[in-house]
């Protein structure tokens, strides 16, 4: 039986500063594969809703007739199967995690080709990209 | 005769984070009698396996538990492998128990964490944890997310370790084990913890056997119950050893944990060794018909997963027994005649997970 057993632990920390970062100050770096959210390229996507049925959670609606492309964020899983399916590859997976909402439409995202997209919602949190 | 009172204990608790209540029948300090209700969590997992073609139904199993999740995935891809006559290629059975040890490390590390938060002592939880996010940023790099992995599937893996990343893991796991090395040292040595956790919460082999222990808390009362010795996936190429000891308290359980946590980073490094090359996935044709029992070794002991198929996409029954679930028992068992101060530590030492118990 000993005391004083974590005095080395403590003494490091004490030289070496927080094991933490200053979160909001300096951006967490996410890996280049992080599966943080999905992505559309709408120009180049052809409507063909093999990601609509593909997903498991069913958070992926494509409407043929108008053409709109939309996800709801939070029935999302993040698994990636859309964009592995993606026959044209104009899904991605970002990784980025998206944004908090306050409430649960403001997580449906939907987008159609040829107009200015609702402007994605704003990432203002430092850490984008590898 | 002293009074007896009842003290409500949980579902919310400081040291408990987990949603169990017990109702803690006392006699002044002791406590005598232990009533437990669980299911504030039930999520009807087992039932949605009939709305749920089984390929998709991975998502679900992976969300089973969170420090577990690759585990849950790896039992029922298991299941269902072998009801369809898959056999898995061998890359993806080591990059399973790649993962499978590396979840096992985390969970163990996190355990020692919480432990430590239990008998108050903070800054080595605190430790603790700066530890495990060494593991979570493995996970990372490699799968792409930090908890909740998704990287198992019917007939193998989704993701590749190419050899550099797996050399670089390796080192990192080896930093791990020398800054554990001196954690561990404080759990094992220090004088403030040996008094909260030596002799308490006695466990006799032969109690956590009629009583149907597993996992740490089975062998910590020397019962060498590891169901990794029966070979399943990539593990009968491996030297598996399952660790015991004698004493069956609180103090034992730490232990057998710490041991397992240095045993599972040489396991992933005899794995690294004998990792062959090939593919990593198979491509699954048809659907399961039959039933199966899979059984596999969890950071918190053997789980049981049960599938049962009719030739359809959508599978008939689906069961998981959850090692909480065994050791509930046991930790009632336990609990009588403990001290109230005690009572935290001793439902800690079993590790429970209730949101696994509850599905």
């Amino acid at each position: 039986m000993r005391s004083f057993t974590m005095s080395k632990t403590v003494i490091r920390n004490l030289l070496k500063g927080p094991a933490t970062l200053m979160y909001p100050k300096k951006g967490r770096t996410f890996t280049a594969i992080t599966r943080g959210r999905v992505e559309i390229d709408i120009n180049t996507c052809i409507h063909c809703g093999l990601c609509a049925r593909r997903c498991p959670t069913d958070a992926i609606t494509v409407t043929k007739e108008c053409k709109e492309w939309q996800i709801d964020r939070l029935k999302c899983c993040t698994c990636n199967l859309c964009v592995e399916i993606c026959p044209v590859k104009c899904l991605s997976m970002k990784n980025q995690y998206s944004p908090v909402v306050s409430d649960k439409s403001e997580a449906i995202y939907a987008t159609r080709p040829n107009e200015t997209a609702p402007s994605p919602p704003v990432h203002d949190l430092k850490g984008e990209g590898a | 005769m002293a009074r007896q009172t009842v003290i409500p204990f949980g579902p919310q608790h400081p040291v408990l984070p987990e949603p169990i209540h017990f109702d803690l029948v006392t006699e002044d300090e002791r406590v005598i009698d232990a009533i437990p209700s669980i299911s504030y969590v039930h999520r009807g997992l087992e039932r949605l396996i009939e709305k749920r073609d089984f390929i998709d139904f991975v998502h679900v199993a992976d969300r089973i538990c969170g420090l577990c999740s690759f585990m849950h995935c790896m039992g029922y891809c298991q299941a269902v492998e072998q009801i369809m006559g898959i056999e898995v290629p061998e890359r993806a059975q080591y990059l399973r128990v790649f993962w499978a040890e590396l979840s096992r490390v985390h969970s163990h590390i996190f355990w020692l964490g919480v432990a430590a938060d239990a008998f108050g002592f903070e800054s080595l939880f605190m430790q603790s944890l700066r530890l495990r996010e060494v593991v979570l940023n493995i996970f990372e790099e490699t799968t792409g997310a930090r908890v909740i992995l998704g990287m198992c599937k019917v007939g193998g893996v989704r993701r590749d370790i190419d050899a550099e990343s797996l050399k670089g893991i390796l080192d990192r796991l080896k930093g791990l084990g020398n800054d554990l090395n001196e954690l561990c040292g404080v759990f094992i040595n220090d004088y403030s913890i040996k008094h909260r956790l030596v002799g308490v919460g006695q466990i006799s082999k032969e109690d956590a056997y009629k009583l149907g222990c597993v996992g740490p808390m089975a062998r910590a009362s020397g019962l060498a119950l590891d169901m990794r010795v029966l070979g399943y996936g990539a593990y009968k190429q491996l030297d598996v050893e399952p660790m015991v000891e004698s004493a069956g308290d609180c103090y034992a359980r730490c232990l057998v944990r710490i041991r397992e946590t240095f045993h599972s980073i040489d396991l992933i490094r005899q794995a690294a060794g004998k990792i062959p090359d090939g593919p990593i996935d198979l491509k699954v044709k048809g659907a399961p018909e039959g039933e199966y029992f899979s059984r596999i070794e969890q950071p918190r002991g053997e789980v049981i997963h049960y599938v049962k198929g009719n030739g359809s996409r959508f599978l008939q029954r689906f069961r998981v027994r959850v090692p909480t679930f065994s050791n509930i028992p046991a930790m009632i068992k336990v609990l009588k005649g403990s001290e109230v101060a005690d009572v935290p530590n001793i439902i800690l030492t079993l590790d429970p997970c209730i949101s696994c118990t509850e599905r």
